[in-house]
Protein backbone atom coordinates (compact mmCIF):
# COMPACT_ATOMS: atom_id res chain seq x y z
CA UNK A 1 0.00 0.00 0.00
CA UNK A 2 0.89 3.67 -0.90
CA UNK A 3 2.23 5.56 1.93
CA UNK A 4 -0.95 7.76 2.60
CA UNK A 5 -0.43 11.88 1.58
CA UNK A 6 -0.54 13.69 4.89
CA UNK A 7 -0.57 17.60 3.56
CA UNK A 8 -0.12 19.89 6.68
CA UNK A 9 -1.39 23.35 5.80
CA UNK A 10 0.44 26.18 8.26
CA UNK A 11 4.17 26.30 9.58
CA UNK A 12 3.85 27.69 12.69
CA UNK A 13 3.94 26.33 16.08
CA UNK A 14 1.10 24.11 15.47
CA UNK A 15 1.89 22.65 12.10
CA UNK A 16 5.49 22.41 13.03
CA UNK A 17 4.95 19.92 15.98
CA UNK A 18 2.16 17.63 13.80
CA UNK A 19 4.82 17.19 10.78
CA UNK A 20 7.50 16.49 13.37
CA UNK A 21 5.31 13.96 14.81
CA UNK A 22 4.41 12.34 11.31
CA UNK A 23 8.14 12.15 10.78
CA UNK A 24 8.46 10.54 14.03
CA UNK A 25 5.91 7.86 12.84
CA UNK A 26 8.09 7.52 9.70
CA UNK A 27 5.83 9.13 7.46
CA UNK A 28 6.91 12.54 4.86
CA UNK A 29 3.61 14.76 5.05
CA UNK A 30 3.54 17.82 2.71
CA UNK A 31 3.85 21.36 5.12
CA UNK A 32 2.40 23.90 3.02
CA UNK A 33 3.13 27.80 4.19
CA UNK A 34 2.62 31.23 2.98
CA UNK A 35 5.71 32.52 4.51
CA UNK A 36 9.24 32.08 2.73
CA UNK A 37 10.08 31.01 6.34
CA UNK A 38 8.49 28.44 9.20
CA UNK A 39 7.93 30.01 12.41
CA UNK A 40 4.39 31.39 11.93
CA UNK A 41 3.66 34.92 13.43
CA UNK A 42 4.72 34.64 16.23
CA UNK A 43 8.34 32.71 15.75
CA UNK A 44 8.81 34.66 12.37
CA UNK A 45 12.03 34.82 11.63
CA UNK A 46 14.20 37.87 10.43
CA UNK A 47 15.20 38.11 6.48
CA UNK A 48 18.45 36.52 6.04
CA UNK A 49 20.18 40.05 5.88
CA UNK A 50 19.46 41.09 9.45
CA UNK A 51 21.84 39.77 12.16
CA UNK A 52 19.96 40.62 15.25
CA UNK A 53 20.44 38.47 18.32
CA UNK A 54 17.59 35.78 19.55
CA UNK A 55 16.93 37.39 22.45
CA UNK A 56 16.06 40.88 21.20
CA UNK A 57 13.17 39.28 18.91
CA UNK A 58 11.59 36.86 21.09
CA UNK A 59 12.37 38.34 24.40
CA UNK A 60 11.53 35.58 27.03
CA UNK A 61 10.68 33.46 24.29
CA UNK A 62 13.95 33.17 22.58
CA UNK A 63 15.24 29.62 23.46
CA UNK A 64 11.56 28.69 22.33
CA UNK A 65 11.94 30.33 19.20
CA UNK A 66 15.59 29.18 18.09
CA UNK A 67 14.84 25.20 19.38
CA UNK A 68 11.77 24.99 17.45
CA UNK A 69 13.43 27.27 14.18
CA UNK A 70 16.16 24.20 14.64
CA UNK A 71 13.74 21.09 15.32
CA UNK A 72 11.80 21.81 12.00
CA UNK A 73 15.17 23.17 9.73
CA UNK A 74 16.25 19.32 10.81
CA UNK A 75 13.06 17.78 9.54
CA UNK A 76 13.28 19.09 6.08
CA UNK A 77 15.33 16.06 4.88
CA UNK A 78 12.22 14.39 5.92
CA UNK A 79 9.37 16.25 4.77
CA UNK A 80 8.58 17.69 1.35
CA UNK A 81 8.20 21.83 2.63
CA UNK A 82 6.27 23.72 0.44
CA UNK A 83 7.04 27.73 1.40
CA UNK A 84 5.77 30.89 -0.42
CA UNK A 85 2.69 28.08 -0.79
CA UNK A 86 -0.95 29.39 -0.85
CA UNK A 87 -3.24 26.98 0.14
CA UNK A 88 -6.85 28.56 -1.64
CA UNK A 89 -9.38 26.07 -1.77
CA UNK A 90 -10.47 22.39 -0.20
CA UNK A 91 -12.61 20.89 -2.28
CA UNK A 92 -13.35 16.92 -0.84
CA UNK A 93 -10.37 15.13 -0.63
CA UNK A 94 -8.22 18.13 -2.74
CA UNK A 95 -6.38 21.11 -1.62
CA UNK A 96 -5.56 23.59 -4.39
CA UNK A 97 -2.22 25.37 -4.16
CA UNK A 98 -0.31 28.44 -5.53
CA UNK A 99 3.24 28.93 -5.53
CA UNK A 100 4.51 32.07 -7.47
CA UNK A 101 2.59 31.41 -11.46
CA UNK A 102 1.85 27.73 -11.02
CA UNK A 103 -0.79 25.88 -9.04
CA UNK A 104 -1.33 22.56 -8.35
CA UNK A 105 -4.72 20.24 -6.86
CA UNK A 106 -3.32 17.68 -4.29
CA UNK A 107 -5.11 15.35 -3.42
CA UNK A 108 -4.68 14.14 0.58
CA UNK A 109 -5.64 11.27 3.01
CA UNK A 110 -5.45 13.48 5.58
CA UNK A 111 -5.66 17.28 6.33
CA UNK A 112 -3.86 19.22 9.58
CA UNK A 113 -5.30 22.66 9.03
CA UNK A 114 -2.84 25.06 11.67
CA UNK A 115 -3.37 28.54 9.40
CA UNK A 116 -3.29 30.35 12.52
CA UNK A 117 -5.20 33.62 13.10
CA UNK A 118 -5.30 37.34 12.89
CA UNK A 119 -5.88 40.07 15.09
CA UNK A 120 -9.07 40.95 15.51
CA UNK A 121 -10.59 44.44 14.96
CA UNK A 122 -13.06 46.83 16.33
CA UNK A 123 -12.99 49.95 13.52
CA UNK A 124 -13.23 53.25 14.61
CA UNK A 125 -13.38 56.69 12.60
CA UNK A 126 -10.06 57.41 11.10
CA UNK A 127 -8.54 53.67 11.62
CA UNK A 128 -7.71 53.25 7.43
CA UNK A 129 -5.46 56.67 7.97
CA UNK A 130 -1.68 55.88 6.80
CA UNK A 131 -0.10 54.96 10.50
CA UNK A 132 -2.50 52.57 11.72
CA UNK A 133 -1.60 49.33 12.19
CA UNK A 134 -3.05 46.27 13.45
CA UNK A 135 -1.32 45.24 16.91
CA UNK A 136 0.59 42.24 15.04
CA UNK A 137 1.74 44.27 12.37
CA UNK A 138 3.06 46.40 14.52
CA UNK A 139 4.56 43.93 16.17
CA UNK A 140 5.74 42.33 13.01
CA UNK A 141 7.48 45.78 11.75
CA UNK A 142 9.80 45.44 14.62
CA UNK A 143 10.47 41.98 14.43
CA UNK A 144 11.10 41.34 11.16
CA UNK A 145 12.22 44.76 9.72
CA UNK A 146 13.68 46.54 12.37
CA UNK A 147 10.99 49.06 12.51
CA UNK A 148 8.76 50.93 14.83
CA UNK A 149 5.57 52.57 12.96
CA UNK A 150 5.66 55.57 14.19
CA UNK A 151 7.95 57.97 16.42
CA UNK A 152 5.12 58.36 18.97
CA UNK A 153 2.98 55.06 18.67
CA UNK A 154 0.05 54.65 20.84
CA UNK A 155 -1.94 50.92 21.11
CA UNK A 156 -5.07 51.05 21.44
CA UNK A 157 -7.57 47.53 21.96
CA UNK A 158 -7.23 45.02 24.16
CA UNK A 159 -5.48 41.66 25.34
CA UNK A 160 -2.41 40.37 26.41
CA UNK A 161 -0.32 41.38 22.97
CA UNK A 162 -1.44 45.42 23.77
CA UNK A 163 1.40 45.13 26.43
CA UNK A 164 3.25 43.25 25.09
CA UNK A 165 3.91 45.18 21.71
CA UNK A 166 4.37 48.57 23.64
CA UNK A 167 7.01 46.56 26.13
CA UNK A 168 9.42 45.63 22.71
CA UNK A 169 8.72 49.32 21.50
CA UNK A 170 9.82 50.97 24.40
CA UNK A 171 12.47 48.03 24.90
CA UNK A 172 13.31 49.17 20.82
CA UNK A 173 13.95 52.78 21.34
CA UNK A 174 10.80 54.09 20.82
CA UNK A 175 8.40 56.97 22.45
CA UNK A 176 5.49 54.80 23.26
CA UNK A 177 2.64 57.32 23.27
CA UNK A 178 0.20 55.28 25.56
CA UNK A 179 -1.20 51.72 26.33
CA UNK A 180 -5.23 52.17 25.75
CA UNK A 181 -7.30 49.45 26.70
CA UNK A 182 -10.94 49.38 26.33
CA UNK A 183 -11.31 45.87 28.71
CA UNK A 184 -11.39 47.37 32.77
CA UNK A 185 -9.55 46.56 34.96
CA UNK A 186 -11.76 45.01 37.27
CA UNK A 187 -12.18 42.34 34.31
CA UNK A 188 -8.87 41.35 34.47
CA UNK A 189 -9.06 40.49 38.44
CA UNK A 190 -11.95 38.95 38.28
CA UNK A 191 -9.98 36.72 35.37
CA UNK A 192 -6.83 35.88 37.75
CA UNK A 193 -7.93 32.33 38.94
CA UNK A 194 -8.18 31.50 35.23
CA UNK A 195 -5.36 33.13 34.68
CA UNK A 196 -3.23 31.12 37.29
CA UNK A 197 -3.76 28.27 35.91
CA UNK A 198 -0.35 29.07 33.88
CA UNK A 199 1.66 31.07 36.39
CA UNK A 200 4.52 32.09 34.12
CA UNK A 201 2.04 33.63 31.63
CA UNK A 202 0.82 35.28 33.97
CA UNK A 203 4.14 36.57 35.78
CA UNK A 204 5.41 37.87 32.38
CA UNK A 205 2.26 39.67 31.55
CA UNK A 206 1.78 41.17 35.22
CA UNK A 207 5.78 41.70 34.81
CA UNK A 208 5.36 43.75 31.04
CA UNK A 209 2.73 46.05 33.35
CA UNK A 210 4.67 46.93 35.56
CA UNK A 211 7.62 47.73 33.35
CA UNK A 212 5.64 49.94 31.29
CA UNK A 213 4.40 51.72 34.04
CA UNK A 214 8.18 52.01 35.88
CA UNK A 215 8.94 53.99 32.42
CA UNK A 216 6.42 56.18 32.38
CA UNK A 217 3.78 55.32 29.78
CA UNK A 218 0.66 56.30 30.73
CA UNK A 219 -2.21 53.11 30.52
CA UNK A 220 -5.77 53.89 30.94
CA UNK A 221 -8.43 51.25 31.16
CA UNK A 222 -11.84 50.99 30.41
CA UNK A 223 -11.71 53.54 27.77
CA UNK A 224 -13.89 54.22 25.10
CA UNK A 225 -12.03 54.80 21.67
CA UNK A 226 -13.73 58.27 19.96
CA UNK A 227 -11.81 58.72 16.75
CA UNK A 228 -8.43 58.68 15.34
CA UNK A 229 -7.41 62.03 13.60
CA UNK A 230 -5.03 63.42 10.99
CA UNK A 231 -4.72 64.92 7.50
CA UNK A 232 -3.37 62.10 5.44
CA UNK A 233 -1.27 60.48 8.56
CA UNK A 234 -2.44 60.17 12.32
CA UNK A 235 -2.18 63.09 14.60
CA UNK A 236 -4.22 62.30 17.52
CA UNK A 237 -6.13 59.96 19.42
CA UNK A 238 -9.64 60.57 20.99
CA UNK A 239 -11.09 58.51 23.50
CA UNK A 240 -13.04 59.03 26.87
CA UNK A 241 -11.84 57.97 29.61
CA UNK A 242 -13.00 55.26 32.27
CA UNK A 243 -14.78 58.21 34.18
CA UNK A 244 -16.32 59.46 31.35
CA UNK A 245 -13.87 62.48 30.35
CA UNK A 246 -12.27 62.94 26.91
CA UNK A 247 -8.73 62.54 26.00
CA UNK A 248 -6.92 63.38 23.43
CA UNK A 249 -3.58 61.82 22.92
CA UNK A 250 -0.79 62.91 20.57
CA UNK A 251 0.90 60.41 18.20
CA UNK A 252 1.77 59.74 14.75
CA UNK A 253 1.01 55.88 14.53
CA UNK A 254 -1.71 53.85 16.10
CA UNK A 255 -1.42 49.75 16.90
CA UNK A 256 -4.75 48.45 17.17
CA UNK A 257 -6.23 45.17 18.14
CA UNK A 258 -8.42 43.16 19.99
CA UNK A 259 -7.40 40.03 20.77
CA UNK A 260 -7.03 37.16 17.64
CA UNK A 261 -9.47 36.18 15.09
CA UNK A 262 -9.02 32.61 13.60
CA UNK A 263 -8.10 31.46 10.21
CA UNK A 264 -11.15 29.56 9.38
CA UNK A 265 -11.65 29.64 5.60
CA UNK A 266 -10.12 26.89 4.51
CA UNK A 267 -12.05 24.86 7.38
CA UNK A 268 -15.23 26.48 6.30
CA UNK A 269 -14.58 25.23 2.49
CA UNK A 270 -13.57 21.44 3.70
CA UNK A 271 -16.89 21.46 4.79
CA UNK A 272 -16.54 21.45 9.10
CA UNK A 273 -19.15 21.74 11.11
CA UNK A 274 -18.62 25.32 13.05
CA UNK A 275 -20.56 26.46 16.62
CA UNK A 276 -20.72 29.64 17.97
CA UNK A 277 -18.80 30.04 20.91
CA UNK A 278 -20.32 32.74 23.68
CA UNK A 279 -17.06 33.32 25.30
CA UNK A 280 -15.59 34.76 22.69
CA UNK A 281 -18.74 35.50 20.46
CA UNK A 282 -17.21 33.70 17.41
CA UNK A 283 -18.38 30.94 15.10
CA UNK A 284 -15.33 28.43 15.36
CA UNK A 285 -15.02 24.71 13.90
CA UNK A 286 -16.12 22.06 16.04
CA UNK A 287 -13.63 19.54 16.90
CA UNK A 288 -13.40 17.06 19.48
CA UNK A 289 -10.63 16.88 22.26
CA UNK A 290 -7.71 15.69 19.96
CA UNK A 291 -8.21 17.81 16.62
CA UNK A 292 -10.54 15.93 14.40
CA UNK A 293 -13.11 18.33 12.63
CA UNK A 294 -17.04 16.68 11.59
CA UNK A 295 -15.57 15.98 8.37
CA UNK A 296 -13.29 12.55 8.07
CA UNK A 297 -9.66 13.54 7.23
CA UNK A 298 -9.82 16.98 8.44
CA UNK A 299 -7.88 17.98 11.29
CA UNK A 300 -7.95 21.21 13.05
CA UNK A 301 -4.98 22.47 15.13
CA UNK A 302 -3.61 25.84 16.79
CA UNK A 303 -4.84 29.08 16.82
CA UNK A 304 -6.88 28.94 13.49
CA UNK A 305 -9.57 26.72 15.16
CA UNK A 306 -9.54 28.58 18.40
CA UNK A 307 -6.99 31.22 19.54
CA UNK A 308 -5.27 30.02 22.33
CA UNK A 309 -1.59 31.23 21.57
CA UNK A 310 1.57 29.04 20.70
CA UNK A 311 1.80 27.23 23.38
CA UNK A 312 -1.27 25.40 23.03
CA UNK A 313 -1.06 25.43 19.48
CA UNK A 314 2.55 22.86 19.45
CA UNK A 315 0.73 20.89 22.25
CA UNK A 316 -2.38 20.72 19.09
CA UNK A 317 -0.44 20.24 16.51
CA UNK A 318 1.24 17.07 18.04
CA UNK A 319 -1.84 15.93 19.17
CA UNK A 320 -3.69 16.45 16.08
CA UNK A 321 -0.97 14.26 13.88
CA UNK A 322 -1.41 11.39 17.24
CA UNK A 323 -5.53 11.72 16.06
CA UNK A 324 -4.01 11.18 12.21
CA UNK A 325 -1.67 8.55 12.97
CA UNK A 326 -4.43 6.94 15.15
CA UNK A 327 -7.39 6.96 12.45
CA UNK A 328 -5.01 5.48 9.85
CA UNK A 329 -3.96 2.56 12.32
CA UNK A 330 -1.00 3.52 13.67
CA UNK A 331 -0.14 2.82 17.08
CA UNK A 332 0.03 5.60 19.05
CA UNK A 333 0.63 5.14 23.47
CA UNK A 334 -1.95 6.44 25.19
CA UNK A 335 0.15 7.76 27.92
CA UNK A 336 1.42 10.53 25.04
CA UNK A 337 -2.17 11.82 24.11
CA UNK A 338 -3.47 11.76 27.37
CA UNK A 339 -0.35 13.69 28.57
CA UNK A 340 -0.70 16.44 25.84
CA UNK A 341 -4.86 16.30 26.35
CA UNK A 342 -4.21 17.29 30.02
CA UNK A 343 -1.24 19.99 28.94
CA UNK A 344 -3.85 21.26 26.41
CA UNK A 345 -6.70 21.54 28.96
CA UNK A 346 -4.58 24.06 31.17
CA UNK A 347 -3.75 26.73 28.25
CA UNK A 348 -7.31 26.42 27.64
CA UNK A 349 -8.24 27.38 31.07
CA UNK A 350 -5.99 30.10 30.97
CA UNK A 351 -7.42 31.18 27.96
CA UNK A 352 -10.88 31.61 29.19
CA UNK A 353 -9.25 33.63 31.47
CA UNK A 354 -7.51 35.83 28.96
CA UNK A 355 -11.11 36.18 27.23
CA UNK A 356 -12.27 37.32 30.62
CA UNK A 357 -9.79 39.73 31.56
CA UNK A 358 -9.76 41.44 27.71
CA UNK A 359 -13.11 40.86 26.24
CA UNK A 360 -13.89 41.45 22.95
CA UNK A 361 -15.48 45.13 23.33
CA UNK A 362 -18.88 44.15 21.43
CA UNK A 363 -20.90 47.13 22.69
CA UNK A 364 -18.83 49.59 20.66
CA UNK A 365 -20.39 48.34 17.34
CA UNK A 366 -23.89 49.72 18.18
CA UNK A 367 -22.17 53.46 19.04
CA UNK A 368 -19.91 53.59 15.79
CA UNK A 369 -21.31 56.81 13.96
CA UNK A 370 -22.80 55.59 10.71
CA UNK A 371 -19.72 57.12 9.06
CA UNK A 372 -17.00 54.84 10.55
CA UNK A 373 -15.74 52.64 7.78
CA UNK A 374 -16.05 49.07 8.67
CA UNK A 375 -14.95 47.20 5.56
CA UNK A 376 -11.47 49.08 4.54
CA UNK A 377 -11.50 46.72 1.24
CA UNK A 378 -14.62 48.77 -0.10
CA UNK A 379 -15.26 51.72 1.97
CA UNK A 380 -18.08 50.52 3.74
CA UNK A 381 -19.60 52.18 6.69
CA UNK A 382 -21.24 51.04 9.72
CA UNK A 383 -24.37 52.95 8.49
CA UNK A 384 -24.26 50.92 4.86
CA UNK A 385 -24.59 47.65 7.14
CA UNK A 386 -27.15 49.30 9.84
CA UNK A 387 -29.44 50.01 5.98
CA UNK A 388 -28.97 46.49 5.32
CA UNK A 389 -30.85 45.90 8.04
CA UNK A 390 -33.98 48.25 8.23
CA UNK A 391 -34.23 48.73 4.61
CA UNK A 392 -33.89 45.42 3.09
CA UNK A 393 -34.29 43.47 6.33
CA UNK A 394 -31.31 41.51 6.07
CA UNK A 395 -31.37 38.67 8.48
CA UNK A 396 -28.32 37.57 8.51
CA UNK A 397 -24.29 38.26 7.25
CA UNK A 398 -24.59 36.84 4.08
CA UNK A 399 -27.64 38.34 2.97
CA UNK A 400 -25.94 41.95 4.30
CA UNK A 401 -22.92 41.40 2.08
CA UNK A 402 -25.51 40.76 -0.77
CA UNK A 403 -27.38 43.50 -0.24
CA UNK A 404 -24.25 45.98 1.07
CA UNK A 405 -21.24 43.92 0.48
CA UNK A 406 -20.03 43.59 3.46
CA UNK A 407 -17.42 41.27 3.46
CA UNK A 408 -16.94 40.97 -0.30
CA UNK A 409 -13.94 43.05 -0.60
CA UNK A 410 -10.56 41.43 -1.22
CA UNK A 411 -9.56 40.48 2.47
CA UNK A 412 -12.79 38.43 2.19
CA UNK A 413 -13.88 39.79 5.77
CA UNK A 414 -11.10 39.19 7.57
CA UNK A 415 -11.30 42.45 9.51
CA UNK A 416 -14.65 43.66 9.01
CA UNK A 417 -16.63 40.22 9.27
CA UNK A 418 -16.58 39.96 13.28
CA UNK A 419 -17.34 43.80 13.66
CA UNK A 420 -19.50 44.12 10.77
CA UNK A 421 -21.92 41.35 12.45
CA UNK A 422 -22.03 42.96 15.62
CA UNK A 423 -23.20 46.49 14.05
CA UNK A 424 -25.58 44.02 12.02
CA UNK A 425 -26.98 42.19 15.23
CA UNK A 426 -26.96 45.43 17.14
CA UNK A 427 -29.30 47.30 14.30
CA UNK A 428 -31.37 44.43 14.46
CA UNK A 429 -31.52 43.78 17.95
CA UNK A 430 -30.48 40.58 18.50
CA UNK A 431 -27.93 38.12 19.71
CA UNK A 432 -24.48 38.53 17.52
CA UNK A 433 -24.88 34.50 17.00
CA UNK A 434 -28.51 35.32 15.48
CA UNK A 435 -26.78 37.02 12.27
CA UNK A 436 -24.58 33.96 11.73
CA UNK A 437 -21.14 34.15 10.42
CA UNK A 438 -19.78 35.28 6.80
CA UNK A 439 -18.94 31.75 4.87
CA UNK A 440 -15.79 31.22 3.71
CA UNK A 441 -15.27 31.50 0.08
CA UNK A 442 -12.45 30.27 -2.37
CA UNK A 443 -9.95 32.06 -3.07
CA UNK A 444 -9.21 32.62 0.55
CA UNK A 445 -7.01 35.47 -0.68
CA UNK A 446 -6.96 37.02 -4.25
CA UNK A 447 -5.51 35.00 -7.35
CA UNK A 448 -5.00 36.06 -11.13
CA UNK A 449 -7.97 34.72 -13.08
CA UNK A 450 -5.75 33.04 -15.65
CA UNK A 451 -4.36 30.66 -12.19
CA UNK A 452 -7.72 30.03 -10.85
CA UNK A 453 -8.87 28.63 -14.66
CA UNK A 454 -5.82 27.17 -15.04
CA UNK A 455 -6.42 24.52 -11.93
CA UNK A 456 -7.98 21.36 -12.49
CA UNK B 1 4.79 62.05 -3.81
CA UNK B 2 5.29 65.20 -2.18
CA UNK B 3 8.70 66.10 -1.68
CA UNK B 4 10.46 66.29 1.69
CA UNK B 5 7.38 63.95 3.04
CA UNK B 6 8.41 62.50 5.97
CA UNK B 7 8.21 58.69 6.51
CA UNK B 8 5.87 56.47 8.26
CA UNK B 9 8.05 53.98 10.08
CA UNK B 10 11.55 54.53 11.97
CA UNK B 11 14.51 52.31 11.50
CA UNK B 12 15.08 50.98 15.49
CA UNK B 13 18.19 48.93 14.29
CA UNK B 14 20.01 46.51 11.71
CA UNK B 15 21.04 50.17 9.51
CA UNK B 16 24.26 48.70 8.45
CA UNK B 17 22.45 46.82 5.29
CA UNK B 18 23.73 47.48 1.87
CA UNK B 19 21.71 50.26 -0.06
CA UNK B 20 19.12 49.37 -2.76
CA UNK B 21 18.27 51.93 -5.44
CA UNK B 22 14.56 52.02 -6.37
CA UNK B 23 12.40 54.08 -8.27
CA UNK B 24 8.85 55.33 -6.49
CA UNK B 25 6.54 56.67 -8.62
CA UNK B 26 9.45 58.55 -10.72
CA UNK B 27 11.20 59.65 -7.90
CA UNK B 28 14.80 57.54 -6.90
CA UNK B 29 14.68 56.38 -3.53
CA UNK B 30 17.01 54.17 -1.41
CA UNK B 31 15.93 51.61 0.71
CA UNK B 32 18.15 48.53 2.36
CA UNK B 33 18.65 44.85 1.27
CA UNK B 34 15.78 42.65 3.49
CA UNK B 35 13.19 45.38 3.66
CA UNK B 36 9.88 44.47 2.20
CA UNK B 37 9.02 46.72 -0.70
CA UNK B 38 6.04 47.86 2.25
CA UNK B 39 8.72 49.38 4.47
CA UNK B 40 11.00 50.56 1.60
CA UNK B 41 8.52 53.20 0.62
CA UNK B 42 7.35 53.86 3.92
CA UNK B 43 10.31 54.89 5.38
CA UNK B 44 10.43 57.60 3.10
CA UNK B 45 6.51 58.53 2.84
CA UNK B 46 3.16 58.24 4.26
CA UNK B 47 1.25 56.50 1.59
CA UNK B 48 1.39 53.48 -0.36
CA UNK B 49 -1.68 53.89 -2.12
CA UNK B 50 -5.03 55.51 -2.79
CA UNK B 51 -8.16 53.87 -1.95
CA UNK B 52 -10.48 53.07 -5.06
CA UNK B 53 -13.20 54.58 -3.25
CA UNK B 54 -12.44 57.74 -2.65
CA UNK B 55 -11.76 57.62 1.21
CA UNK B 56 -7.97 58.87 0.75
CA UNK B 57 -4.62 57.40 1.53
CA UNK B 58 -3.66 53.92 2.59
CA UNK B 59 -0.29 52.26 3.70
CA UNK B 60 -1.46 48.80 4.81
CA UNK B 61 -2.63 47.69 8.11
CA UNK B 62 -1.92 44.02 8.50
CA UNK B 63 1.88 43.43 7.55
CA UNK B 64 1.16 39.42 7.09
CA UNK B 65 -0.70 39.33 3.79
CA UNK B 66 -4.39 39.26 5.24
CA UNK B 67 -5.81 42.08 4.66
CA UNK B 68 -4.62 43.41 0.97
CA UNK B 69 -4.76 46.84 1.55
CA UNK B 70 -0.89 47.52 0.92
CA UNK B 71 -1.18 46.45 -3.32
CA UNK B 72 1.34 48.70 -5.68
CA UNK B 73 2.34 48.44 -9.36
CA UNK B 74 5.28 47.86 -11.47
CA UNK B 75 5.46 49.85 -14.03
CA UNK B 76 5.44 46.73 -16.47
CA UNK B 77 1.74 46.62 -14.45
CA UNK B 78 2.50 43.69 -12.04
CA UNK B 79 0.43 43.85 -9.23
CA UNK B 80 2.89 43.18 -5.48
CA UNK B 81 1.72 42.89 -2.25
CA UNK B 82 3.63 45.56 -0.40
CA UNK B 83 4.38 43.60 2.55
CA UNK B 84 5.27 40.26 1.82
CA UNK B 85 7.53 41.27 -1.04
CA UNK B 86 11.22 42.15 -0.66
CA UNK B 87 12.51 45.24 -2.18
CA UNK B 88 14.99 44.39 -5.32
CA UNK B 89 17.58 46.91 -6.84
CA UNK B 90 16.21 48.72 -9.68
CA UNK B 91 12.11 48.22 -8.65
CA UNK B 92 9.86 50.81 -10.44
CA UNK B 93 7.04 51.07 -7.88
CA UNK B 94 3.93 53.13 -8.91
CA UNK B 95 1.40 53.98 -6.10
CA UNK B 96 -1.48 56.04 -8.27
CA UNK B 97 -3.60 53.41 -9.40
CA UNK B 98 -3.16 50.90 -11.86
CA UNK B 99 -0.54 51.59 -15.08
CA UNK B 100 -3.15 51.34 -17.92
CA UNK B 101 -2.08 52.85 -20.24
CA UNK B 102 1.43 52.10 -19.44
CA UNK B 103 2.44 55.71 -18.34
CA UNK B 104 6.09 54.83 -19.00
CA UNK B 105 4.72 55.23 -22.46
Amino acid sequence: MAEPRIVIVGAGPAGMRAAARLVEAGLCPVVVDEAPASGGQIYRRQPRQFHRAAASLYGFEARKATGLHRMFDALLPRIDYRPETLAWNVYENVVHLRHGTESEALRFDALILAPGATDRIMPLPGWTLPGVYSLGGAQIALKAQACAIGARPAFLGTGPLLYLVAYQYVRAGAAVAAVLDTSPLAGRIAALPALSARPSMLAKGLYYTAWLAAHGVGMLSGVTPLAITGEGRVHQLRLRDSRGSEQIIACDAVGLGYGLRSETQLADLARCEFAFDAPSRQWLPVTDTDGRSSVPGVYLAGDGVRAAGADAAELAGRLAACAVLADLGRTVRPAETALLRRRLARTARFGRGLELGFSWPARLAGELPDATLVCRCEAITAGEIRGAASTFGAPEMNRAKAFVRIGMGRCQGRYCGLAGAEVLAAARGVPVEKVGRLRGQAPVKPLSISLAGAAP
Amino acid sequence: MPRGEEGLFRRVDEHARAPVRIEVDGVAATARSGDTLLVALLTVRARLRESEFGDGARAGFCLMGACQDCWVWTAAGERLRACTTEVAEGMHILTSGMPWPNPAS
